[in-house]
């Protein structure tokens, strides 16, 4: 937590995952850093830092968005989510569990943004078709799995939550 | 990666706006959806000393829609038109799926795109053939001013330091058959255009045709409006070979540079096809409309 203070530094208010956090930025501080090291939510990753990759992906008042290229003071008084607020009570969100289930993940760095934007793909489209899909994740690299994986755990997980009715 | 330090305003009003330009003027640079700022500060390719948020002027979001045309508020945002119904406007639909990135088009905005002039970018092509216009605001008025007026060089336009985007206007079609594609050659999602091609064709009840616009991105120093090849088209039957002729008419037009992304023969070559792609489309989906 930086606690310097002064006419550089301005605090940001944010809800993060449900809870509301405030902590002392510059503006030049971009969001992702922001959440990283100021708020200790190192869950989101920040992987070229140029706009490309989606490894940073957070929601900004619900919607998926590069958090590498947001500022922090540009997210103040808005709602964050990341990836430390999808598990509930130990249990992971029906996502977390069909990345899991279907090896959907090799090294896990792009997990975190590849999460988010699939959390917001299923809240406006529960029902998404595998074009859908690749379409919504398309602003996300995964140097790994070539995507197939993927593809295959965000379709299970559509078809779980349509069976269980879960928190997304 | 952290730009160079800055002051930063996010003013609630235009007139706060006006205020902070007036006393910072080139200093300044205005902060729309900041996708293609943010990242060009970072790099430190950018560096302006004072930053103005304009986020929360609320009343630039939004579209309105008369006879006359479509006004489009400076903050919409590529997602937003994306996902809008634009029945007498169907370029627009086309065009902003192609833009950047889903996770990028859910901040960045049209007036930000266009302030920023990238010649390769999509909507600059895409409102050139539209024949759009912008409005600019300043504490002394307002001024209308035509896309290719306001598209001055490479990355510069004709906005003065005091001086705001506000509006993107653009004029309905001339007839109810209104026709549009968008084509772009990207190398991977979120890439900017090797070549990009948007057409817009106003059809007549016989398939003349009223009116006709073809935008170019990546194909010159500025986006581009192949204005000779327009008038090859407008008042012509829409047929096959006039198809041919605009576009071995539209390639020439274009001045692209060779660069990372092609040379300028390939870019040259992909802009005839494309052309004739997208108006044999349009042709295609004219006589079903007619058979229908």
């Amino acid at each position: 937590m930086e606690s310097r203070k002064d006419d550089t530094h301005r605090m940001v208010t944010v809800t993060i995952n449900g809870e509301m956090r405030q902590g002392l930025a510059e503006p030049r501080k971009l969001l992702a850093y922001f959440i990283r090291e100021t708020l200790g939510l190192t869950g989101t990753h920040v992987g070229c830092d140029t706009t490309s990759c989606g490894a940073c992906t957070v929601l900004l008042d619900n919607e998926p968005v590069k958090s590498c290229t947001v500022l922090a003071v540009q997210a103040d008084h808005h709602q964050i989510d990341t990836v430390e607020g999808l598990e509930t009570d130990n249990v992971l969100h029906p996502l977390q569990q069909a990345f899991w289930d279907n090896h959907g993940l090799q090294c896990g760095f792009c997990t975190p943004g590849m999460l988010m934007t699939s959390v917001a793909l299923l809240q406006k489209n529960p029902h998404p078709s595998e074009s859908e899909i690749r379409h919504a994740i398309s602003g996300n690299l995964c140097r790994c799995t070539g995507y197939v994986n993927i593809v295959k755990a965000i379709t299970d997980a559509s078809h779980k939550m349509q069976q269980e009715p879960a928190e997304v | 990666m952290f730009p160079n330090a800055f002051e930063y305003y996010a003013p609630e009003t235009l007139d706060e706006v006006y205020g902070l330009l007036e006393q910072y003027g080139d200093e300044a640079k205005i902060l729309a959806g900041g996708q293609s700022l943010l990242p060009m500060m970072k790099l430190r390719l950018a560096a302006p000393s004072v930053l103005i948020d304009i986020g929360h002027l609320a009343n630039l979001s939004s579209t309105t829609e008369t006879a006359e045309g479509l006004t489009v508020g400076a903050l919409m945002r590529h997602k937003a038109i994306e996902t809008g119904h634009w029945q007498r406007y169907p370029l627009l639909g086309e065009t902003a799926p192609w833009i950047a990135d889903p996770l990028v088009r859910n901040r960045g905005t049209i007036g930000g795109a266009l302030a920023h002039a990238d010649p390769a970018a999509d909507w600059g092509a895409a409102l050139l053939a539209l024949n759009a216009s912008v409005e600019i605001e300043s504490r002394i008025g307002t001024r209308r001013m035509t896309l290719e007026e306001f598209f001055i060089d490479l990355y510069t336009t004709a906005l003065e330091p005091q001086e705001i985007l506000t509006r993107v206007v653009i004029p309905a079609p001339k007839t109810g058959e209104t026709f549009a594609r968008y084509l772009k050659l990207e190398r991977k999602v979120g890439d900017f255009a090797v070549v990009g091609v948007a057409i817009a064709v106003d059809l007549t009840s016989d398939g003349t045709i009223a009116n006709a616009g073809i935008g170019m991105a990546a194909m010159s120093g500025v986006p581009l409006a192949a204005h000779q090849t327009t008038s090859i088209l407008v008042g012509q039957h829409l047929t096959p070979a006039l198809i041919k002729e605009a576009s071995e008419s539209a390639c020439l037009e274009g001045d692209p540079q060779s660069d990372r992304r092609g040379s300028a023969e390939y870019k040259h070559s992909m802009a005839r096809i494309f052309v004739e792609r997208g108006l044999t489309q349009i042709l295609q989906q004219w006589r079903s409309t007619q058979s229908a």
